[in-house]
């Protein structure tokens, strides 16, 4: 795989000067459920994404976690503004695009792109590879040779030859469409990408070609991700910072070695205790934390915090007043009343973050959360 | 080994294609004893499904060939009439598949799905399987068993429904359970709840397992043997300790290697396997894994043959290098892996 790189990279983004080159602010998306036959009545509505703030600094990786139906596609299409968000804001390189006419995004579209699942699905089967890779370049006004010329570039820095131009995406493997996919969201040279489950639909030693590709790409281009996957192995190699979100709500979010190593959040800690290692014998000696129960429905999720109802620590306050986004420092930030693996110290300077959704309450977690044990045993299984 | 429940010795599935020759599986053996988790491990395409299928009858199809024999209990069931399969399957020998949303019939009530099951083997009255329907929901864990035994699949979430699975696929205490990824589609917090449940359930029934599955988390986590498969070919047979510590093939190292572990982050870059799996209608000449290997050597155009090569009861592998140059050769940044070959 090497690289035509700086002929690619043309003017992507310069990392720095503070500023996020996305930032989600109380972001909320609903969707309504309609019923009737003459007149439409909204009957209920999905909280998909239930005030959400965060950003994404120029040129990191922000991994976003969850199980299925926890919101993060929905997320993930948020930021693209592939929807119109029902409140709150989300703001791209400074500017606020949450209500901007889709003429106006026209010109934003070309800086953000998208990775797809599933490479099977994603990839026109009647459209040759020059085309679905030379499309998005020719619609924003290259022409001829020059559309070609890029193309065979950017199939050469995705590892794929030039001579497959011609091919039709059928005469490809799995891990080979993904770089056709990844090659498409590179022909703009965007600054942003937004991969969602980019490797879940590849065989394991795919996954890893395709991950160190996004990666070489990254260094290469300068380019921001926002990672969204179920695999918590994968998100934790590729990411700085990861996002956990539980049926529409972010409930931790910080650098990811601290998300890893000191998860603070019980969910957090259940989601990462549920996967299984390869390796035997840790494997045996690991504690682990099997959760009872399915993940709640976000058309009428629990109040409060919506994960008491899984809870192997909640207690009364949790069924009545949603917590807060606490800040525990280092920009680790966990929305819990009985938080995990935080000293007496910690807690004293902790601070209710500024992300923190409207709705919460305005309590810290009391100092004595920090003696407190992992609470009600039998959910603390050993594997 | 005389103590084996199931014994499949060469076993070989072709299937003729408008393409050509697909050789699905193509020289498969392996003993299943009483209690034992097996697993069979490979990508997909590398015939671990067709493995499984064959061993249950559902490959049979006029377009298929079978070669070898799947001696249980008396009888080969590569052989077998259509009749003594249906006795052995449901009853002896039961499956679990990959996405229980397709596996469940979508109009007939839950517990009707496994009563038949039930009266389909003994003769019992409808009342006696249904409660037996509702025992069985209880004990994969369904909440209030009694009322959702009339629920139709629909109206049970994905890990409910794999729970109906697991009760059909228990109902009748069969003595060997094959599990095709059963949690492939499930999220995590519930992949653990579920095989926490089959690791009961087995120890209860004292059921043996053939788990498929391409995910060595789970492995590690509950198979006592792993088979490794690859092309069609099993690559590496061994206890999961051998296979997990001491591993032989270079493909077994690969897949080590290549996957991104939650519990640590310890290389910049995830050794990962250059190419891809080899197409089943033009398997390369010799090892199917050279075109991938970094290892290559010369006589490598000649396929070895599956042997034991370490000291070691149990465990072989079908690799020409030498067990010292493997040991030495697996090392990839302090850790098992595979050198990217040419990429």
């Amino acid at each position: 795989m090497t690289g035509t790189g700086a002929a690619v990279a043309g003017e992507a983004a310069a990392p720095g000067d503070g500023e996020p080159l996305v930032a989600v602010d109380h972001l909320k998306q609903y969707f309504p459920i309609k019923s009737g036959i003459v007149v439409d009545r909204e009957v209920a509505r999905v909280h998909a994404v239930d005030d959400i703030t965060f950003g994404i600094a120029p040129g990191e990786t922000f991994g976003l976690v969850g199980e299925s139906g926890c919101g993060k596609s929905t997320l993930a299409r948020c930021l693209l503004r592939l929807l119109d968000p029902t409140e709150g804001s989300v703001r791209f390189g400074g500017r606020d695009i949450t209500r901007l006419s889709r003429r106006e995004m026209r010109p934003l579209r070309r800086e953000m792109q998208m990775i797809f699942q599933d490479p099977y699905a994603s990839l026109n089967p009647r459209k040759r590879i020059g085309q679905i890779v030379g499309d998005p370049i020719k619609l924003h006004g290259a022409k001829g040779a020059e559309v070609k010329r890029r193309v065979q570039e950017l199939l050469d820095r995705v590892g794929l030859s030039p001579e497959h131009y011609n091919r039709f995406p059928h005469e490809f493997s799995g891990g080979q469409r993904q770089r056709i996919g990844i090659a498409r969201a590179l022909a703009l040279q965007p600054r942003l990408i937004v991969a969602d489950e980019p490797v879940s639909a590849l065989d394991v030693s795919i996954q890893a070609q395709i991950v160190n590709l996004l990666d070489d790409l990254q260094d290469d281009f300068g380019l921001t991700y926002m990672f969204v996957a179920h695999d918590l192995g994968v998100v934790r190699h590729v990411s700085t910072r990861v996002g956990v979100m539980y049926v529409g709500k972010l409930v931790e979010v910080g650098p990811a070695d601290q998300i890893y190593d000191r998860p603070i959040h019980p969910y957090t800690v259940a989601l990462l205790s549920a996967i299984p290692v390869p390796d035997p014998r840790q494997n045996a000696d690991r504690v682990r934390v099997i959760l009872k129960g399915d993940v709640p429905s976000p058309i009428d999720p629990p109040p409060a915090c919506r994960f008491h109802t899984r809870c192997p620590r909640a207690t009364a306050i949790c069924s009545t007043v949603e917590p807060p986004l606490v800040d525990y420092g280092d920009g680790h930030l966990a929305a819990c009343h009985h938080p995990v693996n935080v000293s007496a110290e910690e807690l004293a300077r902790a601070r209710i973050a500024p992300e923190s959704p409207a709705t919460a309450g305005d309590q810290l977690p009391p100092p004595g959360e920090a003696a407190r044990p992992w609470e009600a045993a039998p959910s603390l299984t050993r594997g | 080994m005389s103590d084996a429940l199931l014994s499949v010795e060469d076993l070989r599935v072709r299937f003729r294609t408008e393409d050509g020759v697909v050789r699905a599986v193509d020289g498969v053996s392996f003993d299943l004893r009483a209690g034992e988790v097996l697993a069979i491990v490979g990508e997909s395409g590398s015939g671990k499904s067709v493995t499984a299928q064959t061993i249950m009858g559902l490959t049979r199809s006029p377009n298929a060939e079978f070669e070898g024999r799947i001696a249980y209990g008396g009888i080969d069931l590569l052989s077998a009439s259509d009749d003594e399969l249906r006795d052995i399957r449901g009853e002896e020998i039961s499956m679990i598949f990959q996405d229980p949303m397709t596996s469940l019939h979508p109009v007939y009530r839950v517990g009707w799905q496994i009563a038949e099951i039930v009266q389909a083997h003994h003769r019992v009255s409808r009342a006696e399987a249904r409660e037996r329907a509702i025992e069985m929901l209880r004990q994969v864990g369904i909440p209030q068993p009694e009322r959702r035994v009339d629920n139709y699949p629909h109206e049970f979430s994905g890990g409910m429904r794999q729970r109906a699975m697991i009760a059909m696929a228990l109902a009748n205490s069969p003595r060997i359970l094959i599990a095709d990824e059963p949690t492939t589609a499930l999220d995590v917090t519930i992949q653990a709840q579920i095989m926490q449940l089959l690791g009961r359930l087995k120890d209860e029934l004292d059921s043996a397992v053939i788990l498929i599955t391409h995910d060595l988390g789970i492995v590690a986590e509950v198979a006592d043997r792993v088979l490794v498969m690859y092309a069609g070919m099993p690559v590496e047979v061994g206890s999961t300790d051998q296979v997990f510590y001491d591993p032989q093939h270079p493909y077994t190292w690969g897949l080590l290697g290549s996957i991104a572990r939650v519990d640590q982050d310890l290389t910049e870059r995830l050794p990962s396997i250059a190419g891809s799996p080899p197409s089943m209608l033009a398997r390369p000449e010799g090892c199917p894994f050279r075109p991938r290997c970094p290892h290559e050597l010369a006589h490598c155009l000649e396929l070895p043959p599956l042997e034991r090569r370490v000291d070691d009861q149990g465990h072989s592998d079908r690799c020409w290098l030498t067990p010292e140059q493997k040991r030495e050769r697996r090392m990839v940044e302090g850790r098992i892996g595979l050198e990217a070959g040419v990429a």
